[in-house]
C-alpha cells in the first residue's frame, strides 16, 4: 500500500502496466519528457523511454488514427488527450473506427485501445477545458466508458481498461486528481468494469453519481443523515456497461431515486438511468426520480463556474424532495 | 511527370531503361489483373441497375493506379483502402465473392481471410491515412519489415487527416507510402477548387518526405515508383507521398450522374486516348508479350471468374439478425443479451 492522490495512483497503473505488459504504448502530447500537463507520467518516459512513451505531434486525430494503427498490429495503445475537450478533432477516429473496428471486420483484427481524458470542471481552469461529455460516447455501441472518483478505484480500473480486448474511454475528473490521497495497493489488481461502488448503504433513498458528482453526493447525503433521511450511495465508475443489477437492487430497496450528474441536462447520463430504472422498476418507486444536473448552457468560464454545476445543497433539496413525495 | 509508356503504348526514354527490370511473366500479370478488375467493375455497375447490389462506387480508369501500385506488396505488407479500392482488393486476396458481398450490404465483405492484411474499405475521406501511419508505426517499433500503403483520392488532400498523417509519419520516419489517385475530381468538385497548389506530390516537401508525380494511366511506371517507394520504407528511409495522375471514367458512385459537372470532351478524351489497360495492352502487344487472343481468352477468364463470384455471393447464407449483437464487444454485454432476446422472439422481455 502507498498513500496516493488519483493522479500518481493513475501513474502507478501506467508504470505498472508499461512493466508487465510490453505490448502497453503511451502517446499523448507533452506526457514525455514533462510528464503530462496534471503529471499523469511523471517519470515513465525516463523509465520506458521514447518508443513506449511517445510525445506526438500535437494532433489528435493523428494520435487516435495511428493507435488504431498500432492496435491492429498488436499493440495496445493508451493515447492521452490532453483535455476532454480537446477531443473533438478526434472524434470522427473514435466514433467511426475505433468503436466500431471490431464490429465491421467481425473481430479479425484487434483494436484494444484506451484513450484517456481529463475531464469535467471545478478547477478554475481556462475557458473551453472542462466539459462533461461522456454521454458522447456512452452513447456510442462498442466503447466502454469508465469514470474513476477515488486513487485506488482510478488504478484498479485503469489496469482493468487496459486489460480490455475492447476500446475503453476512461475519464479521470481534475476535481479529483489531487482532492485527497488513500492507501493504493502497490502491484497490479484490477477492479472489474461494468461494477458499481456502493459508497454507503442507506434505505430512504438511492443516490446515484459518477466522476467529481461523487463527493458532491457523499456530502448531500450526509446532510440529508442529519435530518435521519438514510441515504445510498452509488458511484457508478463504469458508464458503460452500467451496473444495472446494483442500480435495480438499491431502487427497488429504497423506492427513491436521486441522480447527480455534472453535465447539462438534456439526454445527459441521467436520462437514461431514469429510462432504465422506470422500464425496471416502476412499481418499486414511491416518488418521481429528480436528477441534479448542469444547466443546458454551455460551460461557461470559471468565475460562474460554482453555479453551473451540481451542490451538495441541491442533492439535499433534491432527496428532501423526493422522500416527502414519497410520503415518508 | 512519370511516364513510362506514352498514352499510344510506346516506351519513353525511362521506360526503356527500365524495361528488363520487370519479367514478361510479371508484365503480362498485370495486365491479367486489369482486365479482371475491369470486368468485376463493368459487371458490378450491371449488376446495380439490376438491384442485385446497392449503390457501388465505379472505379474504370483507375486500373493502372490500382494494380500497379498493389503489385508491388508483399503478403506482410498492410494495405488501407478508401471505398474505390477493388482492384487491389483483388490482388491482395480478397475473394470477388466478398468484394460483392460488400456492396450487398454485408459485412462479411469487410472481413478479409486469414493472414490477408487489408482494412475494411474506409468511407470518412482521409481517416484511414493517420490509421496507416500507425500501422507503419508497429512495424518500425517491433523493428519488422512490413509497410503500410494508403489508398486515397485528392479530396482526401484536403482534409486534416491528410496533414496529421503525412506530419507524423515525417516526424517519426515511418514505413509508410502515401498512395493517392488523383481522379480530377472528388464528386463533382475539380482539384482546382480543391487545392491551390498545382499538385498533390509537391505537399511532400513540407514534411520533409519524397513526393512522386507519376502518370497513374501507366501501369509499368506506377509499378516502378512504387517499387522505389517500397525499397526506401523497407530500407528503414521513411515514407513517401504518390501522386497518381488518373480519371474516374464513369461517376462517383451509381447513384451520382458525372455529366452534370464535368465536360464532355475531357471526358471522352480520357476514355479515348488515355484509357490505361488499351496503354499497356498496345504496349505489350507491340512489344510481342502477348498475342490478342491471349487477351480475348483472359478476358472470358475473367469474366467466367467474376460470375462465379456473384454466384457465390448470391447463394451465400442471408444474414441473421442476431449477428447484429455478436461483434460489438469480445463478449456480448447484458443490455445487448437483452437486446438480442428482443430481436429473436420480436418481444420486449419486461412488458411480458
Amino acid at each position: 500500500m502507498a498513500q496516493l492522490t488519483m493522479v500518481q495512483a493513475i501513474c502507478d497503473a501506467l508504470q505498472v502496466a508499461l512493466e508487465e505488459m510490453p505490448e502497453v504504448l503511451l502517446l499523448g502530447e507533452d506526457i514525455g519528457k514533462n510528464g503530462g500537463v496534471f503529471r499523469a507520467t511523471d517519470g515513465l518516459w525516463e523509465q520506458f523511454g521514447d518508443e513506449r512513451v511517445i510525445d506526438t505531434p500535437l494532433a489528435e486525430a493523428g494520435i487516435i488514427g495511428s493507435s488504431i494503427g498500432l492496435a491492429v498490429n498488436g499493440f495496445k495503445p493508451v493515447a492521452e488527450v490532453q483535455f476532454l475537450t480537446f477531443i473533438y478533432p478526434a472524434f470522427e477516429q473514435i466514433i467511426s473506427h475505433v468503436a466500431r473496428l471490431h464490429t465491421r471486420t467481425q473481430g479479425a483484427f484487434p483494436n484494444s485501445i484506451v484513450i484517456r481524458a481529463p475531464y469535467g470542471g471545478g478547477i478554475r481552469a481556462p475557458e473551453l477545458h472542462s466539459d462533461s461529455t461522456e454521454t458522447f460516447f456512452v452513447h456510442t455501441p462498442g466503447l466502454k466508458v469508465v469514470v474513476p472518483s477515488t486513487p485506488s478505484d482510478a488504478k484498479g480500473l485503469l489496469l482493468a481498461a487496459i486489460k480490455q480486448p475492447d476500446p475503453v474511454i476512461f475519464l479521470e475528473p481534475m476535481k479529483l486528481y489531487r482532492a485527497f490521497k488513500e492507501d493504493v495497493p502497490t502491484g497490479w489488481y484490477e477492479i472489474p468494469l461494468g461494477s458499481a461502488r456502493l459508497v454507503q448503504t442507506g434505505t430512504d433513498v438511492t443516490i446515484l453519481a459518477w466522476g467529481a458528482m461523487v463527493p458532491v453526493a457523499i456530502q448531500g447525503a450526509s446532510e440529508c443523515g442529519k435530518s435521519g433521511i438514510s441515504c445510498e450511495v452509488i458511484d457508478l465508475r463504469t458508464l458503460d456497461p452500467v451496473d444495472e443489477e446494483t442500480i435495480i437492487q438499491s431502487v427497488t430497496k429504497t423506492g427513491r431515486v436521486v441522480i447527480v450528474q455534472e453535465a447539462p441536462r438534456t439526454l445527459g447520463l441521467a436520462s437514461e438511468l431514469m429510462a432504465m430504472i422506470q422500464e425496471q422498476a416502476f412499481y418499486s418507486l414511491e416518488a418521481p426520480m429528480v436528477r441534479i444536473t448542469s444547466y443546458d448552457v454551455p460551460v461557461p468560464m470559471y468565475a460562474l463556474e460554482d453555479e453551473f454545476r451540481p451542490t451538495a445543497d441541491k442533492v439535499a433539496q433534491a432527496v428532501y424532495k423526493v422522500v416527502q413525495e414519497g410520503g415518508k | 511527370m512519370i511516364q513510362w509508356v506514352t498514352p499510344d503504348g510506346k516506351l519513353t526514354k525511362q521506360g526503356l531503361q527500365h524495361w528488363s527490370k520487370f519479367s514478361s511473366d510479371e508484365k503480362r500479370e498485370w495486365l491479367r489483373f486489369m482486365i479482371l478488375t475491369r470486368q468485376f467493375d463493368r459487371r458490378a455497375i450491371l449488376l446495380q441497375r439490376q438491384g442485385r447490389i446497392g449503390t457501388y462506387a465505379p472505379l474504370e480508369g483507375q486500373e493502372a493506379a490500382q494494380i500497379g501500385s498493389s503489385m508491388a506488396l508483399h503478403s506482410e505488407d498492410w494495405v488501407f483502402p478508401s471505398y474505390r479500392e477493388h482492384g487491389v482488393a483483388l490482388k491482395v486476396g480478397m475473394p470477388i465473392s466478398q468484394v460483392f458481398l460488400y456492396w450487398m450490404g454485408r459485412v462479411e465483405g469487410c472481413k478479409p481471410p486469414e493472414g490477408v492484411r487489408l482494412m475494411p474499405p474506409t468511407v470518412p475521406i482521409a481517416t484511414q491515412i493517420p490509421q496507416a501511419v500507425g500501422a507503419a508505426w508497429a512495424s518500425k517499433l517491433r523493428k519488422e519489415t512490413f509497410v503500410s500503403v494508403v489508398y486515397f483520392g485528392d479530396g482526401a488532400t484536403s482534409e486534416g487527416d491528410f496533414h496529421e498523417g503525412l506530419n507524423f509519419s515525417g516526424v517519426f520516419k515511418l514505413p509508410v507510402i502515401f498512395f493517392c489517385q488523383n481522379n480530377g475530381y472528388a464528386i463533382s468538385v475539380p482539384f482546382s477548387r480543391q487545392s491551390a497548389s498545382a499538385t498533390i506530390a509537391e505537399r511532400a516537401k513540407a514534411y520533409q518526405i519524397p513526393g512522386v508525380l507519376v502518370d497513374g494511366n501507366d501501369v509499368f511506371a506506377v509499378r516502378g515508383v512504387m517499387e522505389e517507394a517500397i525499397n526506401r520504407a523497407r530500407n528503414g528511409d521513411g515514407p513517401t507521398l504518390i501522386e497518381a495522375v488518373t480519371y474516374r471514367k464513369g461517376s462517383h458512385t451509381t447513384a451520382d450522374d458525372a455529366t452534370r459537372y464535368r465536360p464532355s470532351d475531357e471526358v471522352k478524351e480520357w476514355i479515348e486516348e488515355r484509357d490505361p489497360v488499351e496503354r499497356w495492352k498496345t504496349c505489350l502487344l507491340h512489344e510481342g508479350f502477348i498475342s490478342l487472343e491471349e487477351v480475348e481468352s483472359w478476358t472470358h477468364y475473367c469474366d467466367e471468374q467474376v460470375d462465379h463470384g456473384i454466384k457465390e455471393a448470391e447463394a451465400s447464407t442471408p444474414a441473421l439478425a442476431t449477428h447484429l449483437f455478436e461483434h460489438v464487444y469480445h463478449q456480448v454485454s447484458r443490455k445487448l443479451l437483452r437486446q438480442k432476446t428482443e430481436c429473436e422472439t420480436r418481444e420486449i422481455p419486461w412488458l411480458n
